[in-house]
């Protein structure tokens, strides 16, 4: 007798394959749309994520291609006090949160694996491509696509519910077994930036939330060298966009290296001020084996790996990086991998 | 679908031929149509040329609504039930927003009523300006059965046209059109075991609303468009056999009902009957099970092989707290917590069996799941 799973359908191609692979493995697999937006759009524009009634019907009509009952779950409260206010709350406190892992750790595993376990279900399906073999997590074979970053923050008892089918595909390989099962959604584009920002347009949006306050562009030395509407516009490592109108001394472009939300201060400096080795995180989540060969640490989404070395104390984590990283950003996560294998993650407070 | 309805479409499916054509092929199509109106007023109380044959119930509630209102301008008011299916409610509200009517939402009790005094002390408050009034003949959520004879006198008393939307009771009730004093009925196949996609609005003689649809004119004029004579067999085959057989369905189903709603309360205590406890559709039990969410119920006795259904969604498919419940007096959690049984001629004791099987444990789940 198979588990009880529950496949999250996003409406997207990933997730409709995901689900038909564990119904196709003799599991009893209840499909779930997950409803995130109080008012959805009725149609994409674009590649913009998962919140349209559009999705909704793919991933339906997904469903009764499969032959699994399908359902919608009103999320759309959750979602807008965990991963939205706090991605507003985030920028606001001068860092740089990343809504996916946040809807990860606070609605897809959390608040969802709980109504299914309440509801009889013994695990949550989706189409992350990323592996998980006996609770273990590691590195899809898609390199491009890989998301074990945005999973990397999930709990021991998060990932023991969670069934991630893809991780030995290529994105290439599941759209063809889309196509091969019947599945419409086979060339939808993919989904990327953030769901709830339906234009794309991430500053805007804050601006909108958050409002603006002119404030300082400083330098090093602190000399002001220009102003900004407001310093959640801004992300560590950011060059475009900073509108400075007095060159460097030295012509060589500026980076923004801090922010500072109380004074509302942007400081800028070059490129070699940003590479940090030094990264310095919360409490760690141990969620992977206890190997600690081959050691790496990803910063980023799609972000570069660093070799590294990592200890623990009190209440956090520092990472010692083998060679510099630029554009780390307080409020995303770090995670740790030995070889392709999660082995913890921790986020990022400070980086020098 | 019936197996009359089934094989009076699947013959007149093989003809050729426009019931509006002059030739013999026209001819013979015309007999089958103008023969099925005369089945489907025989069977419900009117006369022949009160029956205009529609796409479904949608549609003729949009005739009824929106017609009727444009006929009578520059009459604005518009009276309608709190409770009345969408097909009816969002004409009305549309007409509202765009056509400039005044729409008043009848209020009901807390059994989803509407009280003969609240439709006259609504009318009184401004008579010459009513275009029309709409109150279904029994709740398609809760089956409560509207006292309609009564309210549709009262709309006479001042000379107003009357609606109701009965696609609920035909086959389910004895339904007469004439003896109930509407001016407009709507019914629908796919309710009585008839084909989806086809329906009527009973129409009394000397009433023309203005079209929703202009073309060649068919059905008075008021509802142009090709005849679909294979549905319309279809549908004159269901509304004969339904009625034919009503009164016995209606004492079989209201044993069941009965039945069904005496062992849900021995299992489940606390549960809350809604709509009339006398006064209901007689396969309708609706429930409100405290603490649960209607949908994580429906998910969990659905894969147990029960089916039943919670109110409606929005277009997105996102579980809504049932107006009609809402217009009842309930709170939203009491109205997200509710599921309706819904019992047909095709129903048996051993689904009733079935179901108290398997739903303590199915609330008990859904509790501990909470209201999400």
């Amino acid at each position: 007798m198979g588990l009880r799973v529950l496949a999250a359908m996003s409406g997207g191609v990933d997730s409709a394959v995901a689900a038909a692979r564990i119904a196709e493995a003799g599991h009893d697999v209840t499909g779930v749309h997950l409803a995130l937006s109080a008012n959805p759009q009725s149609h994409r524009t674009g590649a913009r994520g998962c919140c349209t009634i559009e999705d909704s019907r793919d991933a339906r009509r997904a469903a009764d291609v499969i032959g699994i009952p399908f359902y919608i779950w009103d999320m759309a409260e959750r979602f807008q006090r965990d991963v939205v206010e706090d991605f507003v709350a985030e920028y606001a406190a001068g860092r740089t949160p990343n809504p996916c892992l946040r809807c990860n750790e606070k609605i897809k595993f959390a608040a969802v694996l709980d109504r299914a376990l309440a509801l009889g279900f013994d695990a949550v399906a989706t189409g992350h491509h990323a592996k998980l073999v006996d609770g273990v997590l590691s590195r899809s074979v898609d390199q491009a696509k890989d998301q074990s970053y945005v999973l990397g923050v999930l709990t021991r008892e998060q990932l023991g519910h969670a069934m991630f089918p893809l991780g030995e595909s290529t994105k290439a390989e599941v759209r063809e077994e889309a196509a091969r099962r019947g599945l419409t959604v086979a060339d939808k584009p993919d989904s990327h930036d953030i769901c709830f920002i339906a234009d794309g347009d991430t500053r805007g949006f804050l601006a909108k939330r958050l409002g603006s306050a002119e404030g300082p562009i400083v330098d090093q030395s602190g000399e002001v060298v220009g102003s900004h509407q407001g310093a959640h516009g801004f992300t560590v490592g950011q060059r475009k966009g900073l509108r400075i109108d007095r060159p460097a001394p030295d012509g060589r472009p500026r980076y923004v290296l801090s922010i500072e939300p109380v004074s509302n201060t942007v400081t800028v400096g070059p490129r070699s001020a940003l590479e940090v080795t030094t990264i310095t995180c919360g409490a760690p989540v141990w969620n992977g084996p206890s190997r600690r060969d081959d050691l790496t640490v990803q910063l980023r989404a799609h972000g570069e790996v660093y070799p590294c070395r990592f200890e623990e104390r009190a209440g956090g984590l520092t990472i010692e990086l083998d060679r510099p990283a630029t554009g780390v950003a307080a409020g995303q996560a770090a995670v740790l991998y030995s070889g392709a294998t999660v082995i913890g993650s921790a986020t990022i407070v400070s980086a020098s | 679908m019936l197996p009359e309805a089934i094989e009076a479409m699947t013959a007149q499916l093989k003809r050729v031929g426009n019931a509006s054509s002059l030739h013999a092929a026209g001819r013979q199509v015309r007999r089958v149509v103008e023969e099925s109106r005369e089945t489907i007023a025989a069977a419900l109380g009117a006369r022949p040329s009160e029956v205009v044959f529609t796409s479904g119930g949608t549609e003729a509630d949009n005739l009824a609504i929106k017609g009727l209102y444009w006929a009578r301008r520059p009459r604005k008011r518009v009276l309608i039930s709190s409770v009345e299916h969408h097909a009816a409610l969002d004409p009305a509200h549309w007409l509202a927003e765009s056509q400039g009517a005044e729409v008043e939402l009848l209020e009901v009790d807390e059994h989803g009523r509407v009280h003969p005094e609240t439709l006259r002390a609504a009318i009184e408050r401004d008579p010459d300006d009513v275009a029309m009034i709409s109150v279904m003949w029994a709740n398609n959520e809760v089956g409560t059965v509207q006292p309609v004879h009564v309210l549709a006198a009262i709309a006479h008393d001042h000379g107003i046209p009357f609606h109701t939307d009965a696609v609920q009771a035909v086959g389910q009730l004895p339904v007469s059109f004439s003896g109930s004093g509407a001016d407009a009925l709507t019914l629908t196949g796919h309710k009585i075991g008839g084909p989806m996609g086809a329906g009527a609005l009973l129409l009394a003689r000397g009433l023309t609303p203005v079209s929703v649809q202009h073309g060649g004119g068919q059905e008075r004029d008021v509802r142009s468009g090709t005849l679909d004579a294979p549905a319309i067999a279809g549908l004159a085959a269901a509304v004969s056999t339904a009625v034919r057989e009503q009164e016995a369905l209606e004492r079989r189903l209201v044993a069941l009902r009965d039945e069904l709603i005496r062992r849900v309360r021995d299992a489940v205590p606390d549960v809350v009957l809604n709509g009339d406890p006398v006064d209901r559709l007689p396969g309708n039990a609706h429930f409100s099970f405290p603490g649960c969410e209607g949908d994580a119920l429906l998910m969990l006795l659905d894969a147990k092989g029960v089916e039943c259904s919670t109110g409606s969604a929005c277009s997105a498919g996102v579980a809504q707290p049932s107006h009609v419940l809402l217009a009842m007096g309930a709170d939203a959690a009491a109205a997200r917590g509710s599921l309706r049984f819904t019992l047909g001629h095709t129903s048996t004791r051993e689904d009733v069996d079935r179901l108290i099987e398997v739903l303590p444990a199915a609330v008990e789940r859904a509790r501990r799941a909470g209201l999400g």
